[in-house]
């Protein structure tokens, strides 16, 4: 049986060294640049000759917008509408890597912990800097929930401060466990239709229904990736 | 015991944890289905949040199935 994990193996496109760093271009970066392509050309094409009442390109268009901005007045309040742009960019992101990677012999740059690590570690320092700059120091009061016995604080505050700093990683390896054991139990059915031989349909049935859920989940977990976001992003801006 | 079986062993006592998984994700779905079946209105706001609380229960069952899937292939 083939390697379930061949698929995830980083090639340099087009290699190249600044100063003893390897920075080549690779199938990771390409694809990145790829989905980066896509959402200015879903946006900007849906928006050209925009009309009063949209058409088909320009209603999808809104509708994501829509959908972001909605997110943020449900969780922030009004304050949100300014990390608008913020939260827009982390959602269409994720959500067109991890869809890149449904298409067959592309390359998923979700599926990578470095890539979910650092968005996750971007978003986590970013709330955190967000929260200091608003509310100073009084930002540490977060760790310190409403009403509880003084007593007792010594126990629950470093409960929340573990907690709050497990957010970045929780973060990172849900998107990725998601998208790395996705794609291999895909890889791994294959591998099982091809040595079946005729009894092979079993395991392709199973693939096409993987397939299908496997879209599903690439659509909710970058929506799960941003909603998160928005939660911490609350918490920043109006602690507790 | 040679490296295969060990292997395995090791991805077959992984996969325990996804019992607890399934217990929790039918869990949240018995409660969202209790919840719209008494207030048929509620369904907008409260839909979203069992889809989120399926992801986040979702992804401790992927955690384990990594953990099998990197006891296997590595």
């Amino acid at each position: 049986m083939a390697d379930p994990l061949h698929q995830f193996e980083i090639h340099p496109i087009m290699p190249l060294q600044i100063g003893g760093v390897d920075v080549s271009f690779t199938n990771s970066s390409l694809f990145m640049a790829l989905s980066v392509l896509a959402t200015t050309v879903f946006l900007v094409g849906g928006m050209m000759n925009a009309k009063q009442i949209p058409g088909r390109w320009q209603g999808l268009v809104e509708m994501s917008y829509e959908f972001i901005a909605g997110m943020l007045h449900d969780n922030v309040g009004t304050k949100g509408r300014q990390y608008f742009p913020l939260i827009f960019s982390i959602f269409m992101f994720v959500l067109m890597g991890n869809l890149l990677g449904m298409i067959p012999y592309s390359f998923t740059y979700t599926s990578h912990i470095i890539v979910t690590f650092g968005l996750a570690i971007f978003v986590f320092l970013t709330m955190t800097l967000i929260g200091i700059i608003r509310h100073g120091l009084h930002y540490f009061t977060l760790f310190v929930p409403k009403g509880a016995p003084v007593f007792m604080l010594p126990i629950i505050v470093p409960i929340e401060v573990l907690s709050y700093l497990s957010r970045p990683v929780s973060l990172a390896v849900r998107l990725f466990a998601n998208m790395m054991a996705g794609h291999t139990m895909l890889k791994v059915f294959a591998g099982f239709t091809v040595a079946l031989g005729v009894f092979g349909v079993a395991p392709l049935a199973v693939n096409v229904a993987l397939t299908a859920f496997e879209v599903m989940v690439a659509i909710l977990q970058a929506y799960v990736f941003t909603i998160l976001s928005c939660i911490y992003l609350h918490d920043a801006v109006h602690l507790h | 015991m040679d490296m295969e079986a060990a292997r395995m062993i090791g991805a077959g006592l992984a996969v325990f944890a996804l019992s607890g998984v399934g217990l929790g994700i039918g869990n949240i779905f018995s409660s969202l289905i209790s919840s719209i079946a008494r207030n048929p209105s509620s369904r907008d706001q409260v839909f979203p949040m069992g889809i989120l609380g399926f992801a986040l229960t979702e992804a401790v069952a992927l955690f384990a199935l990594l953990i099998a899937f990197l006891i296997l292939f590595k």
